[in-house]
């Protein structure tokens, strides 16, 4: 029981990270990004380039994938999503937006980084082994610590400073906002690139872990939105709650029900139907938006 | 008026001035081999190490001047197709070559696309060779389909008999993705594992094809605390994933496949953990590569970078249909001549040193000679490099 609880504080705390990200776009812009496992999969590249390829200090190579991501993620808002939706009232134009960017990262991905799973050196040897009751390999206990900080950190960064305001502010009401002297679409931008860096972040920080590989995009993508379902739309610590909730759902069906086989997200599925007919708000979201 | 005719004439005449040059770039005819298979997703080694194959031999044909098949010379020219692991979009794929006049296509590279394919190949008179094992696509009434490797009930069985008598295995665990060519794998081995005398003491547990995170999936199986753990019918993306996972949660036995692996990611994923990790290779090793198949990795490096190990097996197919067709010329566009002369095919291998043959082989799985022949290759990854463990023959 232990090692299952310990196995889904993990998965949780990288779902949640994953999930913040495109929660935070959601919220912003009404967007729902299918590219952000795209993002991850590029953030995952771009740490194994930097540091399993050209031997850069890991710290580095991270630093690499969220600027590159976050570059990445101001370029498609100011030049594709922001033009959209001054342009197109209807909110089908940036699901179809997103859908096309997605197989656009996919091929690019392709193209430059190649169809192989990519691995990186471990970033810290050794496993914590707890009399065979917890075991858990010193590098995942890393992973989780530096997760925890990121949305620490992130949260932190929301509630005191100055862009964090504006970007709350945005998502709560964003004509209100605009009229406060809020530079929407400057904040916008910021916001996306700040979404896309976290897809980065996460990316790179599980390269040590679970490599990367092409395919990864979109399975990240749909899991980001269940973890957004579960704890609420546009609700930051509800996609964390979400993002915790998802990866103890799926440490614990894991362990109880293998021997039937691979039911467990057949069974998160369910419950995810019958919860959202109750509550198709989510835990945390409003039920008026 | 005039202005309009002249404007024609010159469009003509720079129409006319391009006809010669092209027709002096392709001297020979062109002969167009397909390949559907997958070159996306987790799977696309397998997929890619097919194309890139074909397209490296393919372009050293051209470059040497073609490859003479009766009395004509032919430039070879490959025609790719990427089902994505999709039976939908691989029959989509086979339809495409039929589309183009193409009879002999390389691929799909798993279960539910060959079997998918099965009617149009049939319909369009189409030999394909794909690298999935069930036995309906070989045995007849069936006759299009021939497989391009070694199938997991002819190198499990060897691979465990191996493992009992020699490490002393005594119990095994299967661990399979949730979809149905590593499924099929899994029941197939624990059959033969079964037949061996060993004790299967975990064979339910199942993991979701997207799985990135082996730790959960893997605990109750290590759990059994068997001798050998078998990652039946594994990408190349997941089983460094899985060997990493297996051996952090301290599992200390054996880990084996019967699909083919990439050194290079297991080195990159794994690194030592994955020493002692045993799999089927590319049916080629130091011992018993001929200058020809030194070249062709060579060649293959050139082009695309790097090698993929497995493209050892997969260099064999279009080999073996240029060879064929070679041998009775009439099977260009007549299939049915094609199916003739497999029967009595035989023809130098030129990949592997001595007096190998290329023929067709199955007659013991499949009743009829519907499957190349190509040594089987085990190995066992050591120190980031694949040694052969065995080499062994098939029918």
């Amino acid at each position: 029981m232990e090692q299952v609880i310990v196995n889904g504080v993990y998965l949780g705390s990288q779902y949640a990270m994953i999930a913040l990200g495109l929660t935070l776009i959601f919220a912003l812009m009404n967007v729902l990004n299918f590219a952000h496992g795209q993002m991850y999969v590029i953030g995952g590249f771009v740490t194994y380039t930097f540091y399993g390829q050209f031997g850069l200090p890991f710290v580095l190579a991270l630093l690499m994938s969220c600027v590159t991501l976050a570059v990445l993620g101001a370029l498609i808002e100011k030049f594709l999503f922001g033009p959209v939706i001054r342009r197109s009232a209807r909110e089908e134009s940036t699901m179809l937006l997103a859908a096309g960017i997605a197989f656009l990262l996919d091929a690019v991905i392709l193209l430059v980084f190649g169809e192989k799973q990519r691995g990186v050196p471990k970033i810290v040897d050794g496993v914590f082994n707890w009399d065979f009751r917890i075991i858990i390999p010193y590098d995942r206990i890393l992973i989780c610590f530096l997760a925890i900080l990121s949305i620490v950190a992130f949260i932190s960064y929301m509630q005191f400073t100055r862009t964090g305001r504006a970007l709350r502010a945005i998502a709560q009401d964003r004509v209100a906002a605009e009229l406060m002297g809020v530079n929407v679409n400057r904040y916008s931008m910021i916001g996306f690139a700040l979404g896309a860096m976290l897809a980065g972040l996460v990316g790179g920080l599980l390269v040590t872990i679970t490599g990367v590989n092409l395919g990864m995009g979109g399975p990240t993508s749909i899991k980001a939105f269940m973890m957004v379902m579960i704890g609420g739309a546009g609700v930051i610590s509800g996609a964390i709650l979400g993002g915790f909730i998802l990866g103890m759902l799926e440490a614990v069906g894991l362990a109880v029900l293998s021997q039937y086989g691979d039911i467990t997200y057949l069974a998160i599925f369910v419950a995810l139907m019958i919860f959202l007919a109750i509550r198709p708000q989510g835990l945390m979201g409003k039920p008026w938006g | 008026m005039q202005r309009r005719n002249m404007l024609t004439a010159v469009t003509a005449a720079l129409a006319l001035s391009v006809i010669p040059g092209s027709a002096a770039l392709a001297q020979n005819p062109v002969l167009k081999i397909g390949f559907v298979g997958v070159t996306s997703g987790p799977a696309a080694a397998w997929g890619t190490s097919n194309q890139r194959s074909m397209e490296t031999r393919a372009a050293w044909i051209n470059e040497t001047g073609g490859y003479k098949i009766g009395d004509v010379t032919y430039d070879i020219e490959i025609v790719s197709f990427d089902d994505q692991k999709d039976p939908k979009r691989a029959i989509a794929g086979m339809e495409k070559m039929a589309q183009e006049g193409i009879h002999y296509v390389v691929g799909p590279n798993v279960d539910d696309g060959a079997a998918a394919v099965r009617p149009v190949a049939e319909a369009n008179g189409i030999i394909y060779f794909p690298y999935a094992f069930p036995k309906p696509l070989y045995t007849a009434p069936a006759s299009n389909a021939v497989l391009g490797m070694v199938a997991n009930y002819q190198s499990g069985p060897a691979i465990y008999k191996y493992l009992k008598e020699d490490r002393g295995v005594r119990t095994v665990a299967f661990i399979a993705a949730n979809e149905s060519d590593p499924l099929s794998q899994r029941d197939s081995g624990r059959e033969a594992a079964e037949a061996l005398g060993l004790e299967v003491v975990s064979a339910n547990v199942t993991y979701q094809v997207d799985t990135t995170d082996f730790t959960p999936v893997l605990t109750p199986v290590i759990r059994t605390n068997p001798d050998l753990l078998v990652l039946s019918g594994v990408t190349p993306a997941s089983a460094p994933q899985l060997i990493r996972s297996a051996r952090e949660l301290g599992f200390q036995g054996l880990i084996s496949t019967e699909t083919a692996q990439d050194a290079q990611v297991l080195r990159e994923s794994a690194g030592d953990l994955a020493n002692g990790f045993i799999s089927v290779g590319g049916a080629s090793t130091p011992e018993i590569a001929s200058d020809m198949m030194k070249e062709f990795v060579a060649r293959y490096t050139d082009m695309f970078g790097e090698y993929n190990d497995e493209s050892n097996t997969k260099v064999y197919a279009l080999e073996y249909i240029l060879a064929t067709l070679a041998a009775n010329p009439a099977a260009i566009d007549d299939v049915e001549a094609f199916k003739q002369t497999m029967d009595t095919f035989e023809a130098p291998n030129p990949y592997m040193k001595g007096d190998a043959m290329m023929r067709y082989v199955g007659v013991s799985s499949f009743g009829q000679r519907r499957q190349i022949a190509v040594p089987l290759v085990v190995n066992v990854f050591q120190d980031g490099e694949f040694e052969t463990l065995f080499v062994a023959e098939v029918d």
